[in-house]
Formats: structure tokens, sequence, C-alpha cells
């Protein structure tokens, strides 16, 4: 199980939930288990969702693994200029 | 062949030089083409009929007698583009603003359009399309519009991120926070807590060159688009959806472009002029008056922030807050998130809470501008940091250098940092001779600090290699700032081959992979990484040929210098092949060399800027003057260091603009006052001096090279390093940007 960090906009969808606890391997997964647990993240999801691991910021490889105790934030898949 | 990203650490030999750009001649000559250089036989002129109110029902359209006018080949309304974007509600925003549906919702927003013969047949049929509208109340600015009785913008609109759900509408389209720690408890435990409130003008990114495009749809569903944009497979993806057109049979090339700077990674016109074209049967070619550019296309939200830091005496900050309100045009938007996640994000905070509400008005809407949203965030922040080392009496610099984050630090945004540059470019400030040099009357020294993420993104090249022994590098990244130049140096670096040696082109949405827009610093730093990539794929191929040739294992072939090297002493007698040896050799050896390569470029890394700035203020007239300047920027590694300190000044000075003089002024009916450059005042050359900068090198391990993006970030200090400044001159700390005379003068007058 890992420890998934959300930020503000997301933890209405986990009950007011800061950290949710999901057993993932990589993103895919954890995005597929955290649509099937907190149906209300969809949007959300659908919208754009990057995934930090360890610090650096994933957008787009879901392939990526969670490794075993890193440390797991979810931020907004942001535009640039 | 494994493809790996990690930093190599090697020396450079055509990396960090400075040729000269492969399109400088066509630019200074004038043989470029841009947006509305390019023409089609039977083209149309395409022109939109735009609302002069800011918010009203549209109870009807009638386009009869335009249609009827000798020379009119199409009239459009929203009946010509059909919602098929099946519940995508950012699509559906997309559609309503390219042609407003049943509200306009800015002055400026499309209602109709035309496609005619030529420009003069095209604005007199727009003078007979005649709109009847119920005009309603209107908001335009972010604190009236957050008020329980404010017009509402939209009256679906919910706040999102926040719970329970309201159960009203109202203008805040959502919610939401970052942040660690017990800020109430970090207050209690300050000596000195200041709050201030602070102000940010909407402005426009200033591009010199309008939105222009030329479309063209067959009657058999296939289409082309030339345009100027900052993603040409983007556009095609988001008109192909809005048109119901197959996304293979729409053909889009990017044209040069006159300046983007985030301005042109919407859709604005293009759908219009693509239904005009399918609807007259000709080509159309729409360019945006710049009268429409400021009306209609691509302003940085205006803003409204509230900061809190609280500090023990001996300078540690203790807790800080912000609560950033940010006028996003009429639809949901990402921009105060944006600036919520970097207000902080320079400082190593126990107790941090940041929030942002994004807050719909009738103003077009907003759009990306270089490190969108960072620069307002970080004029609140940077001003009480500032006012708060002015409090204590400590060095700015080194009350920063205490305070800043640093590896391991955890940002306020969420993560902890890995290796960052916000301490060295803080050392470096500190050491710089700008610090130390005297200043003279009137004038006053200021510095700030930036913050901004970076990314990478989808990204697919393709290398050539010629019989001559000529290489072209295609990209599917648009060139905004000597791209091209750097890309070629990355891919001869990796061949071992000249710079001369290398052409590089952008590719047009047929001939390449898909390419993720041209934003967030990542033109370089992503399809450098895929042009080395490729490089590495097209030397395994030269190495094929070249034991091809030789009737040698491929194993004993190694590649050095751009030549295939035979390994062993039984090969002793083999002299090295060059690359143009090899290609020579190629139509008998498997034909054509190529090498290609499709990536996510993650791990761009996180960027840090320090600033210094010297202003003098006319104290007659409230005229302010840069007369000193300097940016301190991690690059990462600077591919081509002339094109580095051009993004470094380019930054600089567009927020230079911004800070002083640059600000969207509407009237109480709601209508924009100034959309012309003569009274929105970009900066001249004779406003700004040479702005100085210091290039730094701390690599980022997620890149062969080391590369970091270097685009944005350069914009994010100067508007608190300019009003550190003036507080500096004479003693006011001014809240409102842009600080132009008058409100510098009012300053003064109250001060006096």
């Amino acid at each position: 199980m890992a420890d998934i960090h959300l930020w503000g906009a997301l933890r209405p969808a986990a009950g007011g939930a800061s950290v949710v606890s999901i057993d993932a391997k990589t993103i895919r997964e954890l995005f597929r288990k955290l649509e099937e647990q907190y149906p209300g993240m969809a949007p959300h999801l659908a919208r754009g969702v990057a995934v930090s691991i360890d610090g650096k910021i994933y957008r787009d490889t879901w392939d990526q693994e969670l490794t075993e105790g890193a440390e797991i934030y979810l931020l907004p898949r942001i535009p640039g200029g | 062949m494994p493809l790996d990203a990690s930093y190599t650490g090697q020396s450079f030999k055509s990396v960090g030089t400075r040729p000269l750009r492969p399109d400088g001649i066509d630019k200074v000559t004038g043989r470029a083409k841009y947006g509305a250089d390019f023409n089609m036989p039977g083209q149309l002129v395409g022109k939109i009929l735009r609302s002069p109110h800011a918010h009203a029902k549209i109870k009807k359209i009638d386009t009869s007698k335009a249609e009827k006018l000798a020379g009119v080949k199409a009239v459009l309304t929203a009946a010509d583009l059909p919602d098929l974007t099946e519940g995508d509600s950012g699509m559906f925003d997309m559609l309503d603003n390219c042609m407003a549906r049943t509200k306009v919702l800015y002055d400026g927003h499309a209602v109709a359009a035309v496609a005619a013969v030529d420009a003069a047949t095209a604005k007199q049929a727009l003078k007979l399309i005649k709109v009847e509208y119920e005009i309603l109340p209107h908001v335009t600015d972010v604190d009236e519009a957050v008020k329980p009785k404010a017009p509402l913008v939209n009256s679906k609109c919910f706040t999102e991120g926040v719970e329970p759900k309201p159960s009203k509408p109202s203008n805040i389209a959502k919610v939401t926070e970052f942040g660690h720690g017990d800020v109430d408890a970090g207050f209690k435990d300050a000596d000195i807590v200041i709050e201030r409130n602070f102000k940010t003008e909407q402005s426009h990114q200033g591009y010199i060159e309008p939105h222009a495009c030329v479309a063209s749809v067959s009657p058999d569903g296939t289409g082309e688009l030339w345009v100027c944009t900052q993603g040409h497979f983007i556009y095609r993806n988001h008109c192909a959806q809005l048109l119901g057109m197959d996304i293979s049979k729409l053909r889009v090339t990017s044209s040069e472009i006159g300046g983007g700077f985030g301005g042109k990674t919407h859709i604005w016109a293009e759908p219009v002029a693509l239904a005009l074209s399918r609807k007259a049967n000709r080509p159309v070619k729409l360019v945006m008056t710049r009268d429409e550019v400021f009306r209609a296309s691509g302003p940085t939200s205006a803003t409204s922030i509230d900061v809190k830091i609280g500090v023990k005496k001996d300078g540690t900050i203790t807790a800080a807050t912000s609560e950033l309100r940010f006028a996003s045009g009429p639809y949901l938007s990402i921009w105060a998130e944006l600036g919520a996640m970097t207000s902080f994000a320079c400082y190593d905070l126990k107790n941090v809470r940041t929030r942002g509400y994004e807050v719909l008005v009738n103003r077009p809407k907003s759009a990306a501008y270089r490190a969108p949203s960072a620069p307002a965030a970080a004029f609140a922040v940077e001003s009480v940091v500032d006012e708060i080392a002015q409090k204590l009496g400590m060095d700015p610099v080194a009350f920063r250098i205490k305070n800043a984050a640093k590896q391991g630090t955890k940002s306020s945004y969420g993560p902890v940092y890995g290796p960052i540059g916000i301490g060295p470019t803080l050392e470096a400030a500190k050491n710089h001779p700008h610090m130390s040099a005297p200043l003279g009357p009137n004038q006053g020294r200021g510095m700030a600090c930036g913050f901004w993420f970076n990314f990478g993104g989808q990204t697919c090249t393709d290398i050539n290699v010629g019989i001559d022994g000529t290489v072209t590098l295609t990209v599917g990244t648009i060139d905004v700032g000597g791209a091209r130049a750097s890309l070629a140096l990355c891919v001869a670096e990796e061949l071992g081959i000249p710079y001369s040696q290398v052409k590089a082109v952008v590719a047009d949405t047929g001939t390449l992979g898909h390419n993720d827009m041209t934003d967030g610093s990542r033109g370089t730093f992503s399809s450098s990484m895929a042009g080395i990539f490729a490089a590495r794929n097209t030397i395994q191929v030269l190495k094929e040929r070249a034991a091809k040739m030789w009737e040698i294992p491929v194993a004993d072939v190694t590649w050095e210098a751009g030549h295939a090297k035979a390994v062993g002493s039984k090969y002793g007698n083999l002299a090295p092949l060059s690359l143009k040896e090899i290609a020579a050799a190629a139509p008998n050896t498997g034909g054509p060399v190529a090498g290609h390569s499709e990536i996510v470029a993650d791990g761009a890394g996180v960027s840090f800027a320090t600033h210094i700035c010297d202003v003098e203020v006319d104290p007659e007239t409230g005229r302010s003057q840069i007369v000193r300047y300097t940016v301190i920027q991690d690059a990462g590694k600077a591919v081509h260091p002339a094109y580095v300190e051009g993004q470094f000044q380019g930054g600089a000075a567009q927020g230079i603009g911004w800070a002083l003089n640059e600000e969207y002024i509407y009237g109480k009916d709601g209508r924009l006052q100034n959309p012309g450059f003569l009274d929105y005042r970009i900066p001249v050359c004779s406003d700004l001096p040479m702005i100085d900068t210091q290039i730094l090198e701390i690599p980022n391990p997620n890149h062969p090279y080391g590369v970091r993006g270097v685009g944005e970030t350069s914009i994010v200090p100067p508007l608190a390093a300019i009003a550190n400044a003036m507080s500096n001159a004479f003693g006011v700390r001014l809240t409102h940007v842009p600080m132009s005379p008058p409100r510098v003068l009012k300053a003064l007058e109250a001060k006096a």
C-alpha cells in the first residue's frame, strides 16, 4: 500500500482526506484504482493529473513504477506559456 | 538499444557554442513566412463580427442581408458549428469561445463570421448582420465578482473543490489548496507578522504577430490549415474534434511565429476559418486585427492576492499564507491553482497554506502567459518578504538565503525537492558587482526571486542522412527563440559531426508523430532529448552499414567522433569510415539511413531565478526608468548560450513592461478602452537598459546533457524586483501593478 497525497481540489472526492492509501504498482494502476474507489475524482483525472514520485514529476509516463516507500503526490497537470 | 536520459557528464564540442541561427537571414530579409504570409489560389477573406457588450443574451441573428451581398461566399453563426464535444466541458468552452452560442460573455466575443472575395466586401457584410441582444448585468473586476450579489457570469457555475457542494451558483468556479504544517501555530510563534493585499491588472502577451491562418477544406472531408501557433498538433486535434473531422485528414503546418508566450497555445479563430472554408468550398484567410487580438485573445488573469508572513527576530519565517483570486474570463481555468502552487515555492517553510480561487468575469478567456500565474504570485510574496527584511534590518539577499528552499525541503505545493538552484542564484546575486554598485539620485535597488515548474511532454523527431552526408533533423515543436539552432547543436554533438552539417526543420502534422504544445519551457528540453535518442538510433544504423561495407560483424564496430571504427587488432588496417562515406554507400548497404525517436520527456526539473534591478523615479511625474537590470538563472546546460541569454532578457523585458505600464482598462460599460499598442504600452528599446545575464549551469540529472527549460522563469521576478527597488528609492511600497506614473505619483503625493 502506498500513501497518496492529494492536493486541495481532490480532497472533497475523498471525503476530505488529504492522504489515501492505494495498493498500486504503477501510475496507470493508481489512476484506475483511484477512480474505482473515489468516483468523484474521475473528472479531475480526465482533466489531467500529474504524479510526483520522490520529487520527480510525471505527466504522461503512466508505466512509471511506484517504488516501495516513495513519496507520492498528485498534482494538477499544469499548462505553460 | 536502450535510450538512457540520465545526465552523462560528457565534455562538449558543439553544445555550448554560439553559431548563427539557421532562420536568421530569412527573418532579417523578410523572406520568412509568418501566419499572414501564406496564400492559396482562390482564397477568400474571413472576418468575424464581435459583441460590443460585456454580457448579453443573443436573442436573434439575422444574416439574410449579408448573405445576399455580392461577393459574400459564406456567413457563419454558432448554428454552423454544432456541439460535437460529447460532454467534454473543456472542449465545449473552446467551442463557445470561438463562436458564442446563447450568450456573449465579454466585449469582443465572436457572434458571426463571413467569407468574401475581398476585405472590403467582408467588412461590409459584417455591418449587414443584425444581432438582437438582451443586455445583462456584467462584472469585470475580480474582487467585485466574488461578492455575493455580483452579476452571475454563468448561472450553472457551482464552486468545485469545496465540501459540501454549494447550493447556489457563484462566480467562484473552483477553490484549491496546498500546504502543510499548522499556520495558526506558526503565526503565534512569530515576532513580526505582515499582511498585505496586492493587485495585478490584466496584461496581454503582446506578441507582435497577430493570430493568422489560411484554412482549406475540400468537399472530400480533408483539410489543410496554415497557422501561426505554438502547437500545430494540438491545434489539429482540437479543430478536428470541434468540426467533426478525422484527425488524419486535417494537415496543419505551423508558420514562423512572431511571438506567442502562451497566447498561441489556445485555438481562437482557426475552427471558424475552417468552418467558413467548408461552407464556401474555397480557401479562407483569417487574420485578426490588433483590436481583435486584445479584445478576444490571450490576456493573462487580473489578480487580487492576500499574503501573510510571520517571522522570528532572527529572520526565520514561522508561517506563510496566501489567498489568490485570479480572473479567468468566463470559463473555468487553472490559473489561481498555479498561483497557489508557485507562490511560496522558493522557500523552506514549516507552516504554509495557499488557497486559489478561479473567478469568472466578463473579460476574454484568460490564457497562459510565460510561467502562467507565477509573476503575480511572486509580486505579492516577494514584496512582503522584502518588507520583512526591511523591518528586521536584514540584507534582503541574506534573509532569502536563510529561508531558501534546498535539496530535501518539502515544497509549499507538496513534494520534497531534489537538487535545485535557488540557493546558487542567491549566492551569485550576493557576490554580483551589481549589488554593490553606487546608486544615483532618486534611484533605488531591489531584488526578487522567482520559480517555475518547467515540463516535457510527448515528443517525436526524425533524423534523415542525405547521400552527401548532411543531416536533416525534423522536429514537431516549433521554434520560438532559436530552437532549431539548439536542437541541431545537440544532434551534431551526438553524431560527432560539425553543426554546419545538420539542418533542423519543423515538420507539419502529416509528416511526423504527435508533439505536444511548445509550452512549459519544453521546446529545447524535450526535442533535444528526442533528437539525441534519434541520433543514437541513427548511429546504430550507421554502424550496421559500416559493418556491411567492411564485411565484419556489427558487434566489432564502434562510433567515435563522427566515424565508424573497427575494434580489434585484426582490423588494424581498416581506416575509420566517416558518416559521409557511409552515407554515400547507403544505396547498396540497405537504402536510406535514418533514425527515429518518440518519447514522453518527463523529468524537466523545476527552475529558479534571482533578479537585481535599479530604478530611477522622477518625483515630478512619477515616471520610472529601469537603469540597470541583472538576471541570474540556472539553465542546467546552456546549449546555445546566446539564445539562453535572449530568453532571460526577453522574460525580464516583458516583466518590466507588465510592472510599469501594461494593463487592460475597462469602462463602466464593460468595454475594453485600450485595445491597441498606442494606449496599451509595451516597452520599447528606449524604455530598457541592456539586461545583463548570468547563466548558472547545474545539470538536470534527467537529461543526457543536463539541459533544463529556460524560457519562462525570467518573467517571474521583475514585478517584485521593481516594486522593491521603488520602495528603496522613495520609501513607499506599491501594491498595485502596473506601477504606472499616475499610481507612482499618487503614492509620492500621499507620502508627502
